[in-house]
């Protein structure tokens, strides 16, 4: 059974192959078989549909030129070039298959492999040695010129880059700080609604900059599940995030949060649209799924007297992708 | 052209540089007939329309990332704080006569090239092109494709609008995740933390218009060059041996069609850049790391690397508190590694254990006549593929309502059973195909049966006749 299953597979793909392929190619035969061979000559409507192909190549390009002065609208310029190359292309295939002289040819194919040069290139290449006596410590004092030469001119690479641990550890949260909006307005605790999604930064700072932007959420603050160090962290519930994702730095733009009861199975997450990182609000940003190593970092936040909201303090970790040897 | 104007020209150059012996080598050099040779080609003829294409838009495009308040055509963006980058890719679409139709004509061109080295490279796989004597060309091959895909995401991610910098964020991940050199290197090639400074755009600046287009142009010479000294390969056929090559002159009917093929991939590629809108950057907005959007696709050439991120599982390695291999490296620098690696590999791997055959080959193989290379190879492009497709699993939910979390575990799933199907599937086809030889439906495949004179019937010997049979069916 299962091997008429297989005929049949094969039948029906070979059925596809041969239906594809007009001729079936010969069959291999002689090998003194000679298949070169000349056809000249061409049925007359070939040159008379050359001849109106190539007069209508310059009315196309004439069309293009002028349409590109008058009207230089992409969809008929586009259509104009296009239409010029195709006809190009028509008269020239038409041309090289049916017009020209359609020969087969025969060429020899050279095969290189000449041990005799070989040995004659390693002969005169050994004797440019001959008569001296210290040859491993020479090559060893060119090797080690050569070397210190390489590192010499790859020292500039240096000047590529400044120094990385200052550069990736900066950070401009720290408590008392502000957050304000993209127009630099601070922003009230009240403005924060539940199933609303604002990006907030540092007062001040630059936006830029990959630590700057967070994510301000509000959940219940009953439905929290995060340590009891980070309890007072998200006063009336409103929870701060870093809004680059800890996988490979993408913004984080999109937010899962359930509204209604028939989608309350899962909690609110934040989900990052690159490669769909998933991370529980509830739950200190944990990676909940996706490919993100390292929960996203949480900004405490505080409330102040006029009821703005302010950082408690410095990010929980590290914002963004992890590199080799990072403090995580 | 009569035969005395054509021969000035000839005799000049030949007088001066000797060059008539090499002009009739040219004229006089083989191509094998088979459609599956026209791909490397149409790889060609994209890159040429590239180079024009790009010419034009380096003329207005400004490699800076200086930002100005925009106050042109679009009222969309009207008042947003842009780059020069954004602002003079808005202002070539816009408003240079056209601009939009080089664009978008240099996009679907990148896209092109790369799928067409891609199919060239499966057909030169399957048919075993890669062996002796052109292992060495091969090599440049899957160079030539890992610089196009650089080349091609440097491309995309010049102009700085939203999607550029989704792209080059994640780039700059995978930089970072490197085992050791990771921190230091992507910090100096950005000039600091991504987004980095003004001097990573001119960088991707001079790779895209000078760095990588120049070498991808040497190694094509190079690539072309290597192919006329050692001819054409060619499969088997009436007359064909592994000592000539039999086809169709390069003068004069040769020379015609594929210029023919040229004007025909031009004339598709500016067609479709006048007709079919590709990366409308004025909808994508510009880039600030703290924007992203949803469904966004990379070109199709990077969609296996998208894929095998969004496929790998949060595995990140540390020891004691500190990272050594972030995520990121699975997906964006040891898959495609591997990728690569067995790529290069291919040649020695099928001298030693595949084929087992250390000789030099210049015709080709049917992919039947070689099951076993032909399973694993489909079997390693089935992987990629599964990959790929995993890419684009949020478009699947999008599109058709697929849940994109158990999408992804089928897709994790099918990365590693689909391989072995196909190995097995495959292996079959090609021993059943080698059975039959001839076409199934075509060839003599039946059985002839005699009646004897109790009215039943008897199958009879495959090597008698039918008259033999009916003597056998008579005496009985
Ligand atoms: S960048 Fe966020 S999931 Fe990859």
């Amino acid at each position: 059974m299962a091997s008429r299953l297989w005929k049949a597979l094969v039948v029906l793909v070979l059925w596809a192959w041969g239906a594809l392929r007009p001729r079936r190619r010969a069959r291999a035969r002689r090998r003194e078989v000679d298949p070169s061979r000349r056809d000249a000559g061409s049925p007359a409507w070939v040159e008379r549909t050359l001849l109106g192909l190539l007069a209508a190549i310059p009315l196309s390009c004439a069309a293009f030129a002028v349409l590109y002065i008058l009207d230089p609208n992409t969809q008929l310029l586009g259509l104009a070039l296009g239409a010029a190359l195709a006809l190009l292309a028509a008269a020239l295939i038409l041309a090289g298959k049916r017009l020209l002289p359609q020969e087969t040819k025969v060429e020899e194919r050279p095969i290189p492999g000449d041990r005799q040069a070989v040995d004659e290139v390693l002969e005169q290449a050994h004797a440019a040695t001959d008569g001296i006596t210290r040859r491993g410590l020479l090559l060893g004092a060119a090797g080690a010129a050569g070397a210190g030469l390489t590192a010499a001119v790859a020292v500039p690479v240096v000047a590529l880059g400044p120094g990385i641990e200052d550069q990736l550890s900066r950070t401009p949260w720290h408590a008392g700080r502000a957050l304000v909006d993209e127009q630099g307005a601070p922003l009230a605790a009240a403005a924060i609604r539940e199933g609303s999604f604002v990006t907030a930064f540092p007062e001040g700072a630059d936006k830029e900059n990959l630590d700057a932007p967070v994510v301000l959420v509000r959940v219940d603050p009953a439905s929290l599940r995060a340590s009891s160090e980070r309890a007072g962290w998200a006063p009336m519930g409103i929870l701060a995030y870093s809004k680059i994702c800890t996988h490979a730095a993408c913004a984080i733009s999109l937010y899962r949060a359930p509204l209604s009861p028939s989608t309350q199975s899962r909690g609110p997450a934040l989900v990052c649209p690159c490669h769909y990182s998933t991370f529980d609000v509830l739950d200190s940003g944990r990676v909940e799924f996706g490919p993100a190593g390292r929960p996203l970092p949480q900004l405490p936040l505080s409330i102040d007297a006029q009821g703005t909201l302010r950082a408690a303090g410095p990010l929980s970790g590290p914002v963004g992708p992890s590199w080799w040897g990072d403090a995580r | 052209m009569s035969r005395r104007s054509a021969r000035d020209p000839v005799e000049f150059v030949e007088e001066r540089l000797g060059g008539a012996r090499g002009l009739r080598f040219l004229m006089s050099y083989v191509f094998p007939d088979h459609w599956s040779f026209l791909l490397g080609e149409v790889a060609l003829y994209a890159f040429v329309v590239l180079i024009a294409t790009g010419t034009f838009l380096a003329l207005f495009f400004s490699p800076d990332l200086g930002t100005a308040v925009y106050h042109g055509s679009d009222p969309a963006l009207q008042g947003q704080s842009i780059s020069s980058a954004y602002a003079s890719t808005l202002k070539l679409s816009y408003h240079v006569s056209g601009g939009l139709l080089m664009r978008q004509t240099h996009h679907w061109a990148a896209l092109l090239f790369l799928a067409a080295i891609t199919l060239h490279l499966l057909r030169i796989v399957f048919t075993g092109a890669f062996r002796k004597p052109r292992d060495i060309n091969y090599f440049i091959g899957v160079t030539l494709l890992a610089l196009a895909i650089l080349e091609g995401f440097a491309g995309y991610s010049l102009p700085d609008d939203l999607l550029s910098g989704m792209g080059l964020a994640i780039a700059w991940a995978v930089a970072m995740s490197l085992p050791l050199i990771g921190g230091p290197f992507a910090t100096a090639l950005w000039g600091g933390r991504f987004p980095g400074t003004s001097v990573f755009e001119s960088r991707l600046y001079i790779a895209h218009v000078f760095v990588l287009p120049a070498i991808l142009a040497t190694l094509i010479a190079v690539h072309l060059a290597i192919i006329m000294r050692q001819r054409h390969s060619q499969f088997p056929g009436p007359g064909r041996r592994e000592d000539n090559v039999v086809g169709t002159p390069m003068w004069p009917a040769y020379a015609l069609r594929s210029l023919g093929l040229f004007a025909a991939v031009a004339a598709v590629l500016v067609l479709m850049g006048g007709l079919i809108q590709i990366n409308p950057v004025w909808l994508w907005g510009p880039y600030h790391p703290y924007l992203g959007t949803n469904g966004a696709q990379p070109d199709w050439y990077l969609g296996w690397l998208i894929g095998a991120l969004r496929l790998m599982p949060n595995l990140e390695i540390s020891v004691f508190g500190h990272t050594l291999v972030p995520n990121p490296f699975f997906g964006g620098v040891l898959f495609p590694t591997v990728v690569f690696a067995l790529l290069y590999a291919l040649p020695w791997l099928d001298r030693r254990f595949i084929s087992r055959d250390p000789a030099r080959h210049d015709l080709l193989q049917s992919p039947r006549e070689n099951p076993r290379r032909t399973a694993l190879a489909a079997a390693v492009f089935s992987a990629v593929a599964i990959v790929f497709a995993a890419g684009s699993a949020d478009r699947m939910f999008f599109q058709f309502g697929f849940g994109y979390e158990g999408a992804i575990w089928f897709f994790r799933g099918a990365f590693l059973a689909i391989p072995v199907a196909v190995f097995v599937i495959t292996r079959r086809i090609c021993l059943e195909l080698a059975v039959e030889r001839e076409h199934p439906l075509r060839g003599w495949s039946g059985r002839i049966v005699a009646r004897d004179a109790s009215g039943g019937f008897a199958p009879v010997d495959a090597g008698s006749t039918i008259s033999e049979a009916s003597d056998h069916g008579g005496s009985t």
